[in-house]
């Protein structure tokens, strides 16, 4: 049986456990040793994958096992993974393994979340697994949906008008990207033959350019909308503000990433001559996002805003690199996506936990925290820092790696382009220090603060196995270059040829 | 031809139920139920093509399968409506009500049977004229009065344009007979004009905007289970006669009627959109959420392909379903208590948490959400109709399928998300109920994944 599919399996099996039992404090057992052998999965999943490459297996994509699902329409059950979504599978096991435990004390109907928010991982784990467009968009929209209800009944503030803007916005960005498929899917055999939603099959025909020019813009404003393209960016503030902090974690560590996948892997790589036509106009909004987003965060107040808005210009900064369609560039683009969804999804986890202790998230309601809850707020700064990009820590790599693939470029577009989004660096910093002085440093404001307990063992697990996921990144991130560098290459030539 | 003659017998059967014990009608709904599913049971039993008085009368395995998508449909209507029927007002009409879906049913058989326009006209107004008499069923009640009127009044409209457009058909082709119409083409003016005329009279019955301006008072008016037999199995049943007619009879002259569908589809789901965006009856709600399908449906029919003959009846399946789960839930708390607010269903997942599961899964159902049913139904009609390069059409249609999502969140967000100091109290369901509820349950879940049931549609269509 093929590896890939104890992914599907495990989150199922979980599921029905959870099901099974009644007690909350089971219901939490449960799902953590789900999720747990989850990741422990995804890491011998890496190690699978290492063992076949070092076996000298050059296939494009490993472990792929193809099933005929609908003979009429050739939609097949085709799985398969290469480096980018062993990474990105890994990533989200991490995340959902930390967000299952920053969610810890949720008590209100704690059976329901914990099997939506599985639902949602499965969503998003099938949705790296899969291979073929049709399955794709399918785990696509099962990872959507489960937000309406995880932000609707577990939210905070205008929640039931947030899940709803979040939810039409993201299913209105599918409405493009089904038009954008199944262009894709009837151009996908311009010679005649059988029609096919196999991405591998489809990257080897030559989809005719006007029909690329007209279905490239569906295909990419449709991930793009997951990603927070500018200007659809608006439920993402909004959206992650009130959604749990799990959910949040997930959100913006997790499906922002799908995305940017979606973007590079379907609309780009299987449309590439319009990608080199239209470029311009989505750099130029990327751009916009990635300032925009980062002078987003400093005007706000509430720290859950402040994380959303850095995180339409992180991801911003994903599209950005995408665009430059080089191979560092690219490169940086990946390592992008799984920093700032360590770091994000942290971030997240501790506004959340600061937030059940103080019952604020307004940051001039809060002060001198270090003082009282020591071990959360040195594990803020050090995320703080690596989203600014300290040397030594994630970021620092990523952006590094995407502002000198993007100079590579030597016009006058790409180059002002970068310089734009490479103030974002500078910005980035200004709100990152200004929250950990006001909320962190200082004196104490409030008295009640005084009697604040500091991170327990679920919390401390949650943010350590976050931050050294970041850590690991930042020291060592040759062996993730090395695990992503053969697909890309790959990719790129099929872009720039 | 058993499928007609066992109900025939079924109907004569109930002249005779009616003499026996009216206060006490458990005996008459158990025997009835259990012959009927019997029907239902044959329907499935494999047979060979008959074509009858001279080919008035076709039985094919397409037209069976056909067939039994109303049985099965009919079946689930009537398990649903035993809670209401033995309530103590409607105890001493249990025969008429039988006798009157039963007949409806003949008809619809005949109509999907029909080799010649007579036949299907004959069909169409043995199913229509028992239908009024069930939409003024409660005659108690000022609205369901209103409803069979209001209905009588429109199928007379619409019965007349549809037999106009065949006096017109008639006068260009000189026969009415199918065989020999599929073999005529004409492209004069009044050919046009004829199947407009006849599109628009069966677009009364499928409610297509702007024909659909009965649909909303008669779904209020009508009791509950009439409601979703008129929303179900009479549309399903016109819409099987116009895809048979268009796709078998007029197939190799597509071209006014793709476009026709084309229009009717766009303005369907639009108009049916913004006006259940706005319902608090749970009744009209559904209405105009079932005016807004139809308008997907018609997205089959800009493909004139064996492609869109198939996605149109793999759709219908599903929708059938789907829409008898909501039905079914809804009955359960009208016959309770006798509440169809959206505000009363505020609270309802704390109180009855298993019906409220089955309603978020018909609802996702209906909105094409997946992993269940409702999302393979649409993407296969999305991809009927892209097939023949109407993008923009899909585009329309996935951006209304976007804002239905919309109102159908807004049930969910009463039932999951809103409190209520006094929500419905746990229901008590009967085995009936239960049994209803399951088959529609296990279709939305299974049939999307299960592609066995696309395949025996496909091969049933040829």
């Amino acid at each position: 049986m093929n590896p890939l599919l104890f992914l599907l399996i495990i989150p199922l099996l979980t599921i029905f456990g959870i099901a099974l039992v009644n007690d909350v404090k089971k219901v939490r057992w449960v799902s953590a040793i789900g999720m747990s052998a989850q990741l422990l999965f995804s890491c011998i999943l890496l190690f699978l994958f290492y063992q076949q490459r070092i076996s000298g297996n050059t296939d494009a994509m490993l472990f792929v096992s193809t099933t005929t699902w609908y003979e009429s329409f050739n939609i097949q059950l085709k799985f398969g993974v290469d480096g980018i979504s062993v990474s990105m599978i890994l990533l989200t096991s991490i995340v959902t393994f930390a967000g299952m435990f920053a969610s810890w004390q949720v008590d209100f109907l704690s059976k329901e979340f914990f099997i939506s928010l599985i639902i949602l991982a499965a969503g998003v784990f099938g949705f790296f697994i899969s291979l073929d467009l049709f399955t794709m968009f399918l785990f696509y929209e099962m990872a959507v949906i489960p937000m309406y209800l995880l932000i609707g009944i577990w939210g905070s503030g205008p929640k039931e008008y947030s899940a709803m803007k979040l939810t039409l916005m993201l299913m209105g960005g599918s409405a493009l990207l089904l038009v954008g498929l199944l262009g894709i899917y009837f151009n996908s055999a311009p010679a005649g033959g059988r029609l096919t939603f196999d991405l591998t099959e489809i990257a080897k025909v030559h989809i005719p350019l006007s029909a690329q020019l007209f279905f490239f813009p569906f295909t990419f404003i449709g991930f793009g909308v997951l990603g927070a393209l500018f200007p659809l960016h608006t439920w993402s503030p909004d959206g992650h503000a009130s959604a749990p902090t799990a959910v949040s974690m997930l959100h913006a560590g997790v499906l922002m990433k799908l995305g940017g996948y979606g973007c590079f892997r379907v609309a780009m790589y299987l449309l590439p001559d319009a990608a080199h036509s239209l470029a311009w106009i989505f750099i130029i909004l990327t751009t916009v996002s990635v300032v925009y987003g980062a002078f987003g965060a400093i005007s706000q107040k509430d720290l859950k805003y402040i994380n959303a808005y850095s995180s339409v210009s992180h991801c911003g900064l994903v599209l950005f690199a995408l665009l430059m369609m080089n191979e560092t560039a690219t490169t940086g683009a990946i390592l992008q996506m799984l920093s700032h969804g360590l770091m994000t999804a942290l971030f997240f986890a501790l506004i959340g936990m600061i937030y059940g202790r103080t019952h604020t998230r307004m940051i001039n309601e809060m002060g001198g925290l270090m003082k009282v809850i020591p071990f959360l707020s040195v594990i803020y700064v050090i995320a703080g820092l690596a989203s600014l990009g300290l040397p030594g820590l994630s970021g620092f790599v990523a952006e590094m790696t995407i502002f000198v693939g993007s100079f590579q470029h030597t016009d006058t577009f790409h180059r002002v382009s970068t310089i734009v989004a490479c103030s974002s660096i500078v910005i980035t910093s200004v709100y990152i220090l200004r929250v950990v002085g006001i909320l962190l440093l200082g004196p104490i404001t409030n008295s009640h603060y005084q009697d604040l307990k500091d991170a327990q063992w679920f919390e401390k697990l949650s943010t350590v196995t976050l931050l050294v996921s970041i850590a690991i990144i930042g020291l060592t991130p040759f062996w993730l270059s090395n695990l992503i560098h053969e697909p890309l290459t790959e990719m790129i030539q099929h872009l720039t040829k | 031809m058993r499928l007609e003659v066992l109900l025939t017998v079924m109907i004569l059967c109930q002249l005779i139920a009616d003499l026996s014990d009216r206060e006490n009608n458990r005996r008459v709904i158990n025997t009835t139920l259990f012959f009927f599913g019997i029907i239902t049971i044959v329907g499935f039993i494999p047979s060979s093509s008959v074509d009858l008085f001279g080919s008035m009368f076709i039985q094919d395995e397409l037209r069976m399968l056909l067939k039994n998508i109303l049985n099965v449909s009919t079946l689930i209507i009537l398990l649903q409506s035993t809670g209401w029927l033995t309530k103590p007002d409607n105890r001493t009409k249990t025969g008429a009500f039988y006798l009157l879906i039963f007949s409806t049913l003949l008809g619809m058989y005949f109509m999907i049977s029909a080799g010649d326009f007579l036949m299907l006209y004959l069909g169409l107004e043995l199913a229509t004229l028992p239908l009024t008499i069930l939409a003024a069923f409660d005659k108690g009640l000022k609205r369901s009065a209103e409803a069979g009127i209001k209905l009588l009044m429109s199928s007379a409209v619409s019965s007349s344009v549809l037999l106009f457009g065949l006096s017109l058909m008639y006068g260009v082709y000189g026969t009415l007979h199918f065989s020999e119409l599929a073999l005529l083409t004409d492209t004069s003016t009044l050919s046009v004009l004829a199947l407009i005329f006849f599109i628009a009279g069966l677009g009364f019955k499928l409610s297509l905007v702007p024909f659909h301006l009965w649909t909303a008072d008669v779904y209020e008016g009508s009791p509950l289970p009439v409601t979703s037999y008129f929303s179900v199995v009479s549309k399903g049943a016109a819409l099987f006669t116009l895809m048979l007619v268009l796709y078998r009879v007029f197939g190799h002259q597509p071209r006014v009627w793709t476009l026709v569908a084309y229009f009717l589809s766009i303005s369907t789901m639009v108009v049916g959109n913004l006006f259940a965006l706005r319902q608090k009856n749970l009744k009209r709600f559904i209405a105009f959420s079932s005016i807004t399908q139809a308008g997907f449906i018609m997205l089959g029919f800009v493909n004139h392909d064996a492609l869109g003959m198939n996605t149109i009846v793999y759709f219908m399946l599903i929708y059938s379903l789907s829409n008898l789960a909501v039905f079914g839930v809804l009955s359960i708390v009208v016959n309770a208590t006798g509440k169809e607010n959206m505000d009363d269903f505020n609270g309802f997942y704390a109180t009855n948490p298993r019906l409220s599961l089955i309603m978020l899964l018909a609802l996702f159902s209906l909105a094409g959400i997946p992993p269940v049913a409702g999302f393979f139904g649409k993407f296969f009609l999305f991809t009927a109709a892209a097939s023949k390069g109407f993008y923009v059409l899909v585009f329309i249609a996935v951006l209304n399928a976007t804002v239905s999502l919309y109102y159908y969140l807004l049930v969910v967000k009463a039932m999951f998300i809103n409190k209520n100091e006094t929500p419905v109290p746990l229901l008590s369901v009967s085995w009936y109920e239960r049994l209803a509820l399951s088959i529609c349950l296990l279709g939305i879940v299974v049939i999307g994944f299960l592609s066995v049931v696309y395949n025996y549609v496909l091969k049933a269509v040829g």
